[in-house]
This record gives C-alpha cells, sequence and structure tokens, in this order.
C-alpha cells in the first residue's frame, strides 16, 4: 500500500550541526508508526520539518504520493497534516467545544444582523467526535483546568480528528500521565487506526511503542539506523539500536 | 475511554467538607456582590441623603468615566496585558474634542454638526495612542507595561503642548446641557418632558430620571459586554490570554488582535474624555490622572486574573461600583476624599486574596 505521507531524504542543519540527515519515513493508511531515539536523535526537528515548523534544507515530502511544499503550520494544516505537541496547545480557561473549535468557530446570525458564537453547536459537535472516538468526558462545559491529564490528551487528539486529520503526529503522548490514563491514551491510539488514519508516535517508552505501534524507526545523531517491524523484532534489539550498541546497516 | 472527571477546585473544596471550606466556596464566587450589598447597606444606614434616587443618580454619573475605562481594561487584561495610559488618553481626547468644536464653531457651522463631527474626530484621533501601544506590543515585543507607561508620559505631554497652560473649554450649549441633563423630567401632578427641564418654578419638586451621559455609557458598556462574551473577536481575547501559543498554533491572528485590544482600550478611554467634556464643558489633560488606579482595581476586584484568560465585564461593573459606592459613601459621611484611596488599595489586596484562597469555577 502507498505511503499517505513520506518524507524522501530530508535534512535539517542549523549552522554547522546536522539535526536530520537525510531520513526517509513513511506512513500508511490505519497504520502506527512509532519513531523512536535517544535526546538529541533528531526526532522533534524531523517532526517540525513534517509539520511545517521548520523547512527541510534538502529533501522532498509526498503527500498522497504527490509532492508537497510545506512552508508553514497553515500548510500542513491544510493538508491534512494535524501535530499534537507535548503540551497539547489547548486553552485551559475554555471548555472543550471551545477548544476543538478554536481560531475556526462556529458562527450564527443574530436578528439578521450580526454574527454571534454558537457555544450549542459546538458543544453538541464535539459531543460528536467524543463518542466518535469512544471518550466520556463528564461535563462539556467545564473548563480545559478541572480535566485529567489523560482527558486533555483526548480533547486535544478530538480537536485533530474533527477538523479531518489523515496523518496524526504524536510528540511523547503518555509522558506526563499517570498508568491508567497512558493505557486510555493507548487504546484512543487504536480506535484512531482502525479509522484509518496514519498516526506518527514519537516515544521513549518502549512499552507504548510494542503495544500500539505497526512499524518503527530509530534514529541517532540525526540518522535513521534502522526500520522494523514491531513483528519482526524485540524490545532488546530496538534498545540496542537506540544506544548504538549493534551494528545495523542504514537503510536509506 | 472511560474517564471520569477530577473535581474542579471549588468541588474540591466543598467535598473536602466542614462549613469552613463549604463557606469559603460558596463566597469565592459570590463574595463581591456580597461585598458590595453590604457595602450600600452600610452607607444607606450611615451617611443621611445616600439612600435615594437622586444620590444613586449622582453615584453613576461620576462613575461614568470609571466604568468605561474599566471595560477597556478588562479587554487587555483578558489577554494578559495591562493598559496604563487610559487616565491621560481620557484627558488627551477630552481636549482633542474640545479643541475640534472651537475650530470647527469658529468656521461657521451649526452647532449640531460641530459636535457629531468633534465626536467623531476625537475618537478617530483617540485611537492613535492605541495604535501604537499594540503595535509596540504585538510586533515590537515590547512588554505591555513599559509600553503603555510611555504612553502615558507621550500623552501627558502632547495634551500639555496642545492646551498650552490654559484648560480647553466650551462646547455649544445645547451639548453642554446635553452632558449635564436628564432623559425624563416629572413634574408629580404636572407634566413629564424628555430632556428639557420644565419651566417650574424654583423649590418645585421635579423628578429628574436617566443622566444622559449614564444612559449612554450603558448602551456602550452593554455592546461591548456582548462583544467580549458572544463575539469571535472575545473569544479569541480568551484564548490569547488562556494559552498565546494554542491561540497561535489554532491560527489565531494574534498581533492582530493584540493591536485591536489596546485600540479599544484607547477607544473607550476616548470615549471616557468625551463624556468628561459633556459633562464639565472643558478638557483638561490630567482628567483621568486619578482614574488609573480606579479602574484597574475595578477589574481586578471584579476577578479577572493579571495573567489573563478570565474576567466579564459583568463583575468588573460590579468591582466599579463597589469602588463608586465607596467613594461616594464617604463623601457624604463626611469623610476626606484621601480616604478612598487607602481603602480602594485595601479591597484590591483583599481581592487577590480571596482570589487565592476562595477558588471557584468559572471563565
Amino acid at each position: 500500500m502507498e505511503y499517505l505521507l513520506e518524507t524522501k531524504d530530508i535534512t535539517k542543519r542549523f549552522g554547522g550541526l546536522t539535526a536530520v540527515d537525510k531520513v526517509s519515513i513513511g506512513v500508511r493508511q490505519g497504520e502506527v508508526l512509532a519513531v523512536l531515539g535517544d535526546n538529541g536523535a533528531g526526532k522533534s526537528t524531523l517532526i517540525k520539518m513534517i509539520s511545517g515548523v521548520y523547512r527541510p534544507d534538502e529533501g522532498e515530502i509526498f503527500i498522497g504520493g504527490k509532492k508537497a511544499d510545506i512552508s508553514s503550520p497553515m500548510d500542513a494544516l491544510a493538508a491534512g497534516i494535524e501535530t499534537i505537541y507535548q503540551d497539547l496547545a489547548l486553552a485551559e480557561n475554555l471548555d472543550v467545544g471551545a477548544n476543538i473549535f478554536l481560531g475556526r468557530e462556529r458562527m450564527k446570525r443574530r436578528l439578521g444582523l450580526f454574527h454571534v458564537l454558537d457555544d450549542a453547536a459546538m458543544g453538541s459537535e464535539a459531543k460528536k467526535v467524543l463518542d466518535r472516538l469512544d471518550i466520556h468526558i463528564p461535563s462539556l462545559r467545564s473548563t480545559i483546568r478541572t480535566l485529567s491529564g489523560g482527558q486533555r490528551q483526548a480533547v486535544a487528539i478530538s480537536r485533530s480528528i474533527y477538523w479531518d486529520a489523515k496523518v496524526l503526529i504524536m510528540d511523547e503522548p503518555t509522558a506526563a500521565l499517570g498508568i491508567a490514563e497512558q493505557r486510555k491514551v493507548l487504546s484512543l491510539v487504536k480506535t484512531l487506526k482502525d479509522q484509518g488514519i496514519g498516526v506518527i508516535i514519537i516515544s521513549h517508552q518502549m512499552y507504548d511503542v510494542f503495544e500500539v505501534a505497526d512499524r518503527l524507526a530509530v534514529m541517532r545523531r540525526g540518522v535513521k539506523v534502522g526500520e522494523r517491524l514491531v513483528s519482526e523484532t524485540t524490545p532488546d534489539e530496538v534498545v540496542g539500536l537506540i544506544v548504538g550498541a549493534e551494528t545495523v546497516g542504514k537503510k536509506r | 475511554m472511560e474517564t471520569t472527571a477530577r473535581p474542579g477546585p471549588s468541588e474540591k473544596a466543598a467535598a473536602a467538607g466542614g462549613f469552613g471550606r463549604g463557606l469559603a466556596s460558596f463566597l469565592g464566587g459570590r463574595w463581591v456582590i456580597i461585598f458590595l450589598v453590604l457595602e450600600t447597606v452600610y452607607f444607606c444606614l450611615k451617611a443621611p441623603g445616600f439612600a435615594n434616587l437622586n444620590s444613586a443618580q449622582i453615584l453613576l454619573f461620576y462613575g461614568t468615566q470609571v466604568f468605561l475605562l474599566a471595560v477597556g481594561e478588562l479587554f487587555v487584561v483578558v489577554t494578559g496585558g495591562i493598559d496604563l495610559s487610559v487616565g491621560y488618553i481620557l484627558g488627551f481626547a477630552s481636549i482633542i474634542f474640545i479643541k475640534l468644536v472651537g475650530w470647527l464653531s469658529a468656521a461657521g457651522m451649526a452647532p449640531l454638526l460641530v459636535t457629531l463631527l468633534g465626536v467623531a474626530g476625537a475618537l478617530l484621533v483617540g485611537l492613535i495612542p492605541g495604535l501604537i501601544n499594540g503595535a509596540l506590543v504585538a510586533y515590537l515585543n515590547v512588554p505591555p507595561f513599559i509600553a503603555t507607561f510611555s504612553m502615558l508620559g507621550v500623552c501627558h505631554g502632547v495634551s500639555e503642548l496642545i492646551i498650552n497652560g490654559v484648560y480647553a473649554m466650551g462646547l455649544p450649549q445645547f451639548a453642554a446641557n446635553f452632558g449635564s441633563g436628564r432623559l425624563l423630567y416629572v413634574v408629580p401632578g404636572g407634566p413629564t418632558s424628555l430632556f428639557n427641564r420644565p419651566n417650574v418654578e424654583r423649590g418645585a419638586t421635579v423628578f429628574q430620571i436617566g443622566p444622559n451621559i449614564v444612559l449612554a455609557a450603558i448602551v456602550v458598556i452593554a455592546i461591548f459586554a456582548f462583544v467580549l462574551s458572544r463575539s469571535k473577536f472575545g473569544r479569541h481575547l480568551y484564548a490569547i490570554g488562556g494559552n498565546v501559543d494554542a491561540a497561535l498554533r489554532s491560527g489565531i491572528p494574534v498581533k492582530r488582535r493584540l493591536v485591536q485590544v489596546y485600540a479599544l482600550s484607547s477607544f473607550l478611554a476616548s470615549l471616557a474624555g468625551i463624556a468628561y467634556a459633556f459633562m464639565y464643558v472643558s478638557g483638561k489633560p490630567d482628567a483621568g490622572a486619578s482614574l488609573l488606579l480606579d479602574s484597574i482595581a475595578a477589574v481586578m476586584i471584579g476577578g479577572a486574573s493579571m495573567f489573563g484568560g478570565s474576567g466579564t465585564v459583568i463583575r468588573t461593573m460590579v468591582g466599579a461600583l463597589i469602588i463608586a459606592v465607596l467613594e461616594q459613601g464617604l463623601r457624604m459621611s463626611g469623610t476626606p476624599t484621601f480616604n478612598t484611596y487607602i481603602l480602594v488599595g485595601a479591597i484590591l489586596v483583599l481581592a487577590v486574596i480571596m482570589e487565592r484562597y476562595m477558588p471557584q469555577t468559572r471563565k
């Protein structure tokens, strides 16, 4: 099956430092790709090029098989690439519906003269997308501040899905969560996968990767040092790749 | 995915049990309104003449400037900023208005046209300080405190240059009448008239209802309350104050919104300045100098966080009323007015402490 999103030999340099060196990865529809690597391996830089924060110095990005020119986060969003950063980017003082529709508010006409926020419609749309992902939040009118870490993650994911994400990039989705909530987020990732979304997860947690990912790519010092099907590898081998204890042929 | 809600702060307080916690939780959201009621009752008992219709109207009349400034200040505070220049923008606009009216009258225009053009001109010129504040904050990353503090000085200086030592004075008679007039005059057992005081003997009873300036201000405030709570623009301001990164990443034009919000604050300060000129038929640089403390205090007492993302126009107005009642109550009970400054300062600190220790769930 063809890749939904693919990078070919993308490179990013900061001054003399090559943060990402000719990396090629791809994710298919309904597939979870995990990107692993130690701190400073270049995972974040790679993701930021895909999500439009940085522009690659070399290499190309293909979306649905066509070469894409992603020069800003808005371009990435328009192409259906949604990124959920660790800080989630939710306005904690607003409710669930307001966050899902942030920057793209639903309005209604009053007296034929002016437009007002349609909080009722945004609330019911929020409920629909939460139901679709089987997420239950007791009151959609409560502010994000009153929600748990897992619930916040769920809201952030719902927002991406509502706006037709084809590819969802998640940066350490379970890092700040308790054990029970980690499992919920992982089951949510499986739900996304079942709905045909391509998911790229950046993670340190070996457990997460083996729980939800189909394939994994390992980076070290800016280079992709290996790619494995999860079903054909072991945590030991992956750790070896991450720290560089084994010699593995580069796949480019 | 099954998840349960983490209790909100007030729910937590209530769940912790005990009368004290319950009371704290109850007071958390309501102490401001309770304070206003208690304060009003106190002055009704303590200050002779406080408890009557006319006293209430005078209170609102003299409070007009603070009400308008506080609304503009609230908009800025919701984004996490602050506008220190509003008091001197008020004075600046009052001078521009009187001067424009003077020039246009000298050019031989009709009084009504002169007044309308004067208002429009003063509002336009009054936008300039706000646009500069906004541009400095949004595009040059100058901290709001510094940008608006500098603008305070600039507006003061420019105002002094314009008047050159003599207060700006004079308006067409009808404008001055409007400024100090009421909507409705009722003579018991006699005629009722709109806008014009009926010709009755001196000393005869005339009920005067609805100061024009106050009514105009209420309309303006209601419009801005609606804008903050129900418009896309208002929602964006809360988002910017709540999490500016979230606002940026959702595609909200944060820089443009910031320029707009400082311009809006400047606009309301200019309206307050024009209202001042209508009321006192004069304009002077320091017309609003002492009102900065009151307007910021009103916003804070109304429960808005200085870090942004919270506050409503209604609560801000309750905060402004607490200050207005205090000022008039003290004046009418014969206490020197500088006591007001001390008490406003004290209530402000009380408000922040209440906010900290009596949490509540609200936007």
